[in-house]
């Protein structure tokens, strides 16, 4: 058994009751967490691309930003238990994505510049519930934050949002990502504390 | 490299735990490119959810450690030998 | 014996606050009580070496942090921490901790950024420091001292300020045989003749040890300084692997 600090306690803000799920706490810090190098593609060489459909899709980033954009105010769930409220968010909806290509894949891999992975329904990325975003409080989302497009999936924990977002893969199967092939949940849902696989 | 990037340094003590011996001065070679650095040397990212040492030459993925309801997971394929 | 220190070294070990020194505004020195740190033969640890740190809250959080040590082998055992100002570990040991509080420790740890008499086989030694990069090269100075030894040292210091500077008192009536150099980068006092600059190549070549003379390299701070000062002693001729570095990530200084 540990002895206890004497007044050491986790830096915490005051949550309001049922914003945020089982084990967080609310900080209004944006900690840089990453899993290797901060990319630095330029725009002339990025696109963003939807595979594993009857064809592949691409946008370079003048069509991607030709798209229409939407303006998504949601909190946000770390499972390293930090929550972030009303973040502000500039995207485009995957159901414009997903709505320009024809598939039956119930599953998808998104891969990212770097190499990172994470995976999750197809379901979960329509109905309005998830974005490429390339803004973040009201201007360019950061290198460091994920820029300059991440995808957000604000109803999983955040290592579902992959930075640095370069496509996804549609699958027949839910191959476990980055994270998940470490141990981490393959859905991550925080309001039912899905952190780690099993739980 | 990143301001938050650390090295082989920052996990002495997670490399004690997992191999039960002073690791930092090992020679980890990269099996994607062949690099060879000491451990104490390689760039360390810890974002929380685990730890990722990279080749400082590639930037490979060399190691990976997380834990997992108290149980820590070590996965070493990036490496081609370690030693 | 063996089988004692194998212990002591893997697994955390209650400690005592002993006492506590603030050495800057944003610094202080933590000393340490820690029963069953290594026999009192084996000299404790080696200059350079850090400790693991973990607090405990009495919900059960737990935090840990590695701190370099900054007393040499053979003191009690002590290691200086600087206050981030959006950390949760470093605010606590720097403004909260008393005299009696308790904490775990695990370690010493590290193998390759240490330095006994020998290492670097006679040629002199290069010290950079940036910010409370200055810690576990104080210890290796405070060994140096402690052992008698006599290799030539420059310190390469690099602080925000004078008041800034972490063991001024040492520094300034260095050991015979050790010379300090600082800059000072936002500020700096009145009639100030010193280096007012972040270190770049410029200040090195005036700074560092000829390469011709071999010397050894140690090199401690934030990320972004041990880079920079790392890459350009490589371009004096320093080989790579007479440059060690220990990167602390992004801090101050």
């Amino acid at each position: 058994m540990s002895p206890v600090s004497r007044g050491f306690r986790r830096k915490r803000e005051a949550a309001p009751a049922d914003r945020v799920p089982p084990g967080q706490y609310v900080t209004k810090d944006f900690p840089v967490l990453s899993a290797g190098p901060t990319p630095h593609t330029p725009l002339t060489q990025w696109s963003f691309s939807i595979t594993g459909g009857s064809e592949t899709k691409t946008w370079t980033w003048e069509e991607f930003r030709a798209l229409p954009t939407e303006q998504v105010t949601t909190d946000i769930h770390c499972v390293t238990r930090w929550s972030k409220l009303d973040t502000m968010w500039e995207g485009v909806s995957l159901d414009v994505l997903l709505g320009a290509v024809e598939y039956d894949a119930r599953y998808v891999l998104a891969f990212s510049d770097g190499g990172y992975t994470t995976n999750m329904p197809v379901a979960d990325l329509l109905g309005g519930k998830a974005w490429v975003a390339y803004g973040y409080g009201g201007g360019p989302l950061g290198a460091e934050h994920g820029g300059p497009a991440r995808l957000l999936v604000p109803h999983l924990y955040f290592w579902k949002s992959a930075k640095w977002v370069r496509g996804l893969r549609l699958r027949e199967v839910d191959e476990p990502g980055f994270w998940e092939n470490y141990g981490y949940h393959i859905y991550g849902d925080p309001w039912r504390e899905q952190r780690y696989a099993g739980d | 490299m990143d301001e938050e990037t650390l090295d082989g340094n920052a996990i002495g003590g997670l490399l004690m735990e997992v191999f039960g011996a002073e690791m930092t001065t090992a020679v980890a070679t990269c099996g994607s490119c062949g690099a060879a650095r000491q451990v104490a040397e390689l760039p360390v990212y810890m974002p929380g959810l685990g730890t990722v040492a990279r080749c400082r030459s590639c930037e490979s993925v060399l190691m990976v450690f997380t834990k997992v309801h108290r149980v820590t997971c070590v996965d070493l394929m990036g490496l081609a030998s370690l030693g | 014996m063996a089988g004692t220190a194998v212990r002591g070294r893997l697994s955390w070990q209650t400690a005592t606050v002993g006492s506590v020194m603030d050495e800057t505004a944003r610094v202080r020195t933590l000393r340490l009580e820690v029963p069953d740190w290594f026999g009192p033969s084996a000299g404790q640890h080696r200059a350079g070496q850090h400790v693991d740190i973990r607090l405990t809250a009495d919900d059960g959080y737990q935090a840990e942090r590695a701190y370099s040590i900054a007393s040499a082998p053979g003191e009690p055992l002590a290691i200086t921490v600087e206050r981030l100002d959006d950390g949760e570990v470093s605010p606590y040991l720097t403004e909260q901790v008393r005299t009696g509080d308790q904490l775990e420790v695990r370690g010493p740890i590290g193998g390759y950024f240490v330095w006994e008499p020998g290492s670097g086989s006679g040629g002199p030694l290069l010290l950079a420091a940036g910010g409370s990069g200055v810690v576990p090269l104080r210890a290796i100075l405070r060994e140096r001292s402690r052992t008698g030894n006599s290799v030539p040292v420059r310190l390469l210091y690099s602080s925000r300020s004078f008041q800034d500077v972490i063991y001024s008192s040492e520094f300034d009536s260095p050991p015979e045989g050790v010379k300090v150099i600082y800059t000072l980068t936002r500020s700096q006092p009145r009639m100030w003749q010193g280096y007012a600059r972040r270190v770049d190549e410029q200040m090195l070549a005036e700074v560092a040890w000829p390469a011709a003379d071999r010397p050894l390299a140690y090199v401690c701070g934030p990320t972004s300084f041990v880079e920079s000062v790392a890459a350009g002693l490589v371009k004096l001729g320093y080989p790579a692997g007479r440059v060690k570095t220990e990167r602390f990530g992004a801090t101050g200084g």
